[in-house]
């Protein structure tokens, strides 16, 4: 990617956009009438799909069931079609069972587990290029929200990487195969209160604030737009029961 | 904002592979023109002017904009600079991404007719725009190209368009404009001799594909300074054998300029050449003479291995032209536009401007600009940028040798001096933090007289156990650079402070260099000390850096040092401190050399100018005192104390100045140059040499020993800043120190800001930023510097070159004796001790008879007739200023003694044949 120019003098990206804007997001929540929550997202041109289950009974090992609080049950898989080249397999890769692991901690620091004691939470995503795990987070929030599964906030995910003194949010697949610093961050907006916070390139210290921070800005702009959806949603089921 | 469709596009990169990137048209790009209601604040950065001055151009008389298309900005862009002429430009070219001025590729269409398509979409909707604007001013936007094609398309869809050179000719105000333009037309080769001097360049991708294959080589051109066909060609990479490859002969050369970047074909072993030892200049005016040079330069024959690997320039892969500094040589043909520009620099081949005001601009230094070398003309077309002045004038000539040497000397920008400490400064509470209050020590400064940026002072004491303190305070210029701001963006950009004879180019703005960081006497200053406690041997017991304030007792000269250590009468605190400095010194200097550090010479000069004129009245060489190497010394230790600390703290990006040593073939002309006296050399190690030089003296010839040491000097090799991360060689060579560092000259010296930073970091005096720690950031540094810091020694040499050609301009002709240093095959090259000045005496002349030359590189010698010249023979040389030729005006040197007929000019000849013999003053070029 060499002579890339990640962000013009201007202050413009590659695809038009300013350091802080998102890209596009649409949502729509209960796209699959059969799982318990579902809800599909798009930011930009990654999409994601999650569908929840539960919570109901422990399936498979009795062992797995936990005393106090409900189990928490992820897995990713992306299409073979998500990417440039093909993927072989759809999932079991090391990658979505890390991304799996990812989702599963996120989601048990928001869910309020310990009011199904002895049951299970199942999520499922499936996606589609560049910015995944926080699309995945995204979808997975109005998937839970839509089966009714109490939370204690939203939980809103953004990227925000670093290119020429400049905090990116929101990275597009190109600005990730730049091979900057790349950070995750899951964020509980009303409380400010961080689930997760991912990066694994090296970053100095004085610039991880404004990294940070510019993450956090585009975790609560995502939140605004779920929120809307959310309750847009619920308008329209009231309408639908004949409220 | 709004967004919009996404576009699909397919590479190849080992398959077929699918790409889908989505483009946000914005619709809140403003059009910069300010008092737009439309647009309202959206537009940022630089605005149009309001109100476009009018250059009253005939061919479109209302006020307007011009929207000029890629290609004429990037070959225009010298004379686009120009204040006042050129400002209505359009600032900035509509993005792409604007919402209303989006164009789609076509089928069918390439990439550049969709650019062109998309100025002209933008050039349509800025006369839309602007009409919308204000009905009453008729604001208009003027499309400018070059390209016919787009031209008649633009004016097809009712966009005023002109070409380039159409809407210049019409600017009636301003009719030398024109000589500005970039000549690119086509026509203007035409009336070229047909004849093609010069092979074809191959296209890039055929070089990339030789290089890969290694049939050819790329490699940095660099012309001859003495002999303008002869190149040679820096190979990049390590391959060290052919690491250097001679290219000879204007063919061969292949309209290669200075530092391009070339690629090289090696010829076969054959047609190998030895780099010949002619001095050769460009006189010729005509364009046919270029066969006749080709025999010339091929008739020197020589011995097998002086034969060096030779090639031919098959293509550029990067041009490095520049604008150059230079003169016009007028064209004899009366009448003519068409003239030949000679550049300062004698690297840079001849260009062919076309002006109309050759008359005026006869005798001015003037700024030319290459813009195309054409394979059927003798030099390159280049057009004229910006008279400098009179020849000879002063400022002309500083201005000149600054832009040669790219020494950035623009005022400071108010960006820059808005980061300077406000005045009236003082020293506060927060400025104490982490420092130390040296102010009760007894501490002063030792410096040149009138020096203004004092960087260091000293203190030394007895402590209670009967040991000594000693203390060296450098200026903490890093407390008030901080990392990154547009000040330190600066001062690393200039590198270094540039001492030239009558001026000073500050590296930092005056407030600093002279007024705060300046550690004058009686006032409370900011500094970075480094104290020793040591014993009365000069072993250093303990090392202690620290961020202090001091303030200084006294602001010393050298002589006044001196005066105070030698008179008995004195025991002040001060005298004492000095007293006991001066001992340590002695013994440090002494354990120095005994570890086989270098005592070099260079002939050093000294103007006295006369304080009114600013001119030079008096010349004289450097004296030295002991005070002077006291204060040299406690530098050094300082310096490689502070190398030490860094490199433990940071042993991957502490920031550190190596010496490497020279190979054994550099010092061949000084073991051959010693043992035509007699005198054995060893050059084994370091210490060997000192010893030897030491020891080579001659009870009938006193200075011959500095003569040796003027030549040791020359074999040296260039001291360069590293990063310790990127190299593992620390030795420094001449101070026999095997590590080293600059820390004591931070308001001169970029690389002392950076090693302050790393040694507060070091001692917890600050923080850390991310540059600092990377390595590579660093090795960018130190390329600039290292730059920067060869460039100044070339300016100081060049300022003294022609501050000596004003002192002999009033002093007449002189005789003097002098040296011979270097024996050449046609000249002697000679210095005279009195003035340190170095100069070259030529033996063949172009319109007498050549005597009869016979040069023997071994000893090395050179016969004339019947006197032999050695290395270190004593002639006598008559100096004189040579105006003949404006161009370079010049010391001219000619023999005097030994006399011999018919070369030698008798001592009392007052009517000189000023267009004899072509004299220059070398430059000392290393």
């Amino acid at each position: 990617m060499a002579g890339l120019e990640l962000l013009s003098d201007q202050g413009y990206r590659v695809d038009g956009r300013r350091a802080g804007e998102l890209r596009k997001i649409q949502a729509r929540m209960g796209v699959f009438a059969q799982a318990d929550g579902s809800a599909y997202i798009e930011q930009g041109n990654t999409k994601a799909l999650a569908v929840v289950y539960g919570p109901h009974e422990i399936r498979g090992s009795r062992a797995r069931a936990l005393p106090d609080r409900a189990l928490v049950n992820c897995q990713y898989s992306s299409a073979t079609f998500s990417t440039g080249e093909r993927k072989r397999r759809p999932h079991g890769d090391r990658k979505s069972c890390e991304m799996g692991l990812q989702l599963r901690q996120t989601f048990e620091a928001a869910i309020l587990t310990q009011l199904h004691p002895r049951s299970q939470i199942d999520i499922y995503v499936l996606q589609a290029d560049g910015g995944t795990y926080a699309a995945c987070v995204n979808a997975a929030t109005l998937a839970v929200l839509d089966a009714g599964i109490p939370m204690r906030d939203f939980v809103c995910a953004c990227s925000a990487g670093f290119v020429d003194g400049t905090a990116l949010a929101d990275l597009s697949h190109v600005e990730e195969a730049a091979g900057g610093p790349q950070l995750a961050l899951a964020l509980l907006p009303a409380s400010g209160q961080i689930a997760l916070l991912e990066m694994d390139a090296r970053l100095h210290e004085d610039h991880l604030e404004r990294v940070l921070e510019a993450a956090a800005q585009a975790a609560r702009d995502v939140h605004t737009l779920l929120d809307r959806v959310v309750r847009q949603h619920v308008r329209e089921a009231s309408i639908l029961l004949g409220d | 904002m709004l967004k919009s469709k996404t576009f699909l596009k397919k590479t190849r990169a080992g398959g077929v592979m699918k790409i889908v990137r989505e483009h946000y048209l914005r619709d809140d790009i403003g059009c910069g023109a300010p008092g737009c209601a439309a647009c309202g604040g959206a537009h940022e950065g630089p605005a149009l002017e309001p109100q476009p001055q009018d250059p009253a151009s005939s061919v479109c008389p209302q006020p307007h904009y011009l929207l000029p298309d890629t290609n004429v900005l990037l070959h225009q862009i010298v004379s686009a600079w120009r204040p006042g002429t050129w400002a209505s430009v359009a600032s900035s070219l509509r993005l792409p991404g604007s919402l209303e001025t989006y164009v789609e590729q076509e089928q069918g269409e390439n990439a550049n007719d969709r650019n062109d398509r998309a100025i002209r979409v933008a050039a349509k909707w800025y006369n839309e725009h602007l009409k919308k604007m204000s009905a009453d001013n008729q604001l208009q936007v003027i499309f400018i190209t070059n390209d016919r094609r787009n031209k008649e398309k633009a004016i097809e869809e009712g966009i005023p368009a002109f070409t380039c050179e159409e809407y210049v000719k019409s600017l009636t105000a301003n009719p030398e404009l024109i000589d500005r333009l970039a000549c690119l037309s086509e026509e203007g080769n035409e009336i070229e001799s047909g004849k093609i001097i010069f092979s074809e360049h191959l296209p890039l991708s055929k070089l990339q594909q030789g290089i890969k294959s290694g049939t050819y080589l790329q490699g940095t051109f660099r012309a001859s300074r003495e002999n303008y066909l002869e190149a040679t060609v820096w190979i990049h990479g390590d391959n060290e054998e052919n690491k250097e490859i001679i290219l000879q002969g204007l063919k061969h050369l292949n309209r290669a300029v200075h530092e391009d970047i070339v690629a090289v074909e090696l010829l076969p072993k054959s047609q190998w050449v030895a780099p010949s030892s002619v001095v050769l200049h460009d006189e010729g005016q005509n364009e046919e003479d270029v066969e006749k040079e080709e025999e010339t330069e091929r008739m020197t024959a020589v011995s097998e291995k002086m034969l060096k690997p030779t090639g031919r320039v098959v293509g550029i892969i990067k041009r490095n032209w520049r604008p150059y500094c230079g003169m016009l040589s007028k064209s004899d043909i009366k009448e003519s536009r068409r003239h030949l520009f000679t550049p300062a620099d004698k690297r840079i081949p001849r260009i062919r401007i076309e002006t109309r005001q050759a008359s005026t601009l006869e005798g001015r230094r003037i700024i030319v600009a290459i813009d195309g070398w054409p394979r059927n003309s003798r030099y390159p077309n280049g057009h004229f940028v910006r008279n400098l002045g009179d020849v000879g004038e002063k400022e002309t000539e500083t201005e000149v040798l600054l832009l040669e040497h790219d020494v950035p000397h623009q005022p400071f920008s108010q960006a820059v001096l808005s980061f300077l400490p406000k005045m009236p400064w003082s020293i506060t509470e927060k400025d104490m933090k982490n420092r130390e209050d040296l102010r009760h020590l007894c501490i002063c400064s030792v410096d040149p007289p009138g020096c203004t940026d004092i960087d260091d002072a000293l203190h030394c004491r007895e402590l209670e156990n009967g040991n000594l303190e000693v203390g060296v305070h450098i200026a903490d210029v890093s407390h008030f650079i901080r990392p990154g701001n547009a000040l330190d963006q600066e001062s690393a950009r200039r590198g270094t402070t540039v001492y030239l004879c009558e001026k000073r180019i500050d590296m930092v703005p005056e407030l600093l260099s002279s007024n705060l960081c300046s550690l004058k006497c009686d006032v409370d200053r900011l500094a970075f000390s480094c104290i020793w406690e040591m014993n009365h041997n000069a072993e250093i017991l303990k090392t202690k850096f620290t961020k202090s304030v001091i303030n200084s007792k006294a602001s010393l000269t050298y002589a006044e040092a001196q005066l105070r250590i030698d008179s008995a009468n004195m025991n002040d605190d001060i005298t004492t401190s000095l007293r006991g400095l001066n001992k340590l010194a002695k013994i440090l200097k002494k354990r120095r050399i005994e570890k086989g550090a270098l005592t070099l010479s260079s002939p050093e000069v000294r103007f006295h100018m006369d304080s009114e004129t600013h001119d030079p009245i008096d010349l004289q060489t450097k004296e030295l005192r002991e005070t002077n190497s006291m204060v040299e010394e406690f530098m050094l230790l300082a310096n490689i104390s502070v190398a030490k600390k860094i490199h433990e703290e940071f042993s991957e990006h502490a920031l550190l100045r190596k010496h490497p040593a020279p190979p054994p073939s550099n010092y061949e002309i000084l073991v051959k140059a010693a043992r035509s006296r007699n005198l054995e050399i060893k050059t084994d190690t370091a210490k060997s040499l000192a010893e030897s030089l030491d020891q080579a003296e001659s009870p009938t010839f006193p200075y011959l020993n500095t003569l040796l040491r003027i030549l040791a000097t020359r074999c040296m090799m260039q001291a360069v800043y590293f990063c310790s991360g990127m190299d593992n060689d620390f030795h420094h060579y001449g101070l026999a120190s095997p590590i080293y560092t600059h820390f004591t000259s931070p308001i001169r010296r970029y690389a002392d800001v950076i090693v302050h930073r790393l040694l507060a970091v070091a001692i917890g005096a600050d923080c850390t930023y991310p540059e600092l720690t990377d390595k590579h950031k660093l090795a960018d540094i130190c390329k600039n510097l290292n730059f920067r810091h060869k460039m100044a020694q070339y300016a100081q040499r060049a300022s003294v070159a022609f501050h000596t050609q004003l002192f002999f301009k009033s002093k007449g002709i002189v005789s003097e004796e002098a040296y011979i240093l270097f024996v050449r095959k046609n000249a002697i090259v000679v210095l005279i001790p009195k003035y340190g000045l170095e100069g070259t005496v030529f033996f063949e002349e172009k319109d007498k008879p050549n005597p009869q030359l016979i040069y023997d590189d071994e000893i090395p010698s050179l016969k004339i007739e019947d006197t032999v010249f050695h290395v270190f023979d004593k002639v006598k040389v008559k100096i004189m200023l040579d105006s003949s030729n404006l161009q370079h005006q010049k010391i001219r040197m000619s023999l005097v003694e030994p006399q011999i007929p018919g070369i030698s000019i008798p001592t009392d000849t007052s009517n000189m044949d000023l267009n004899g013999p072509k004299k220059k003053k070398m430059k000392l070029g290393k």
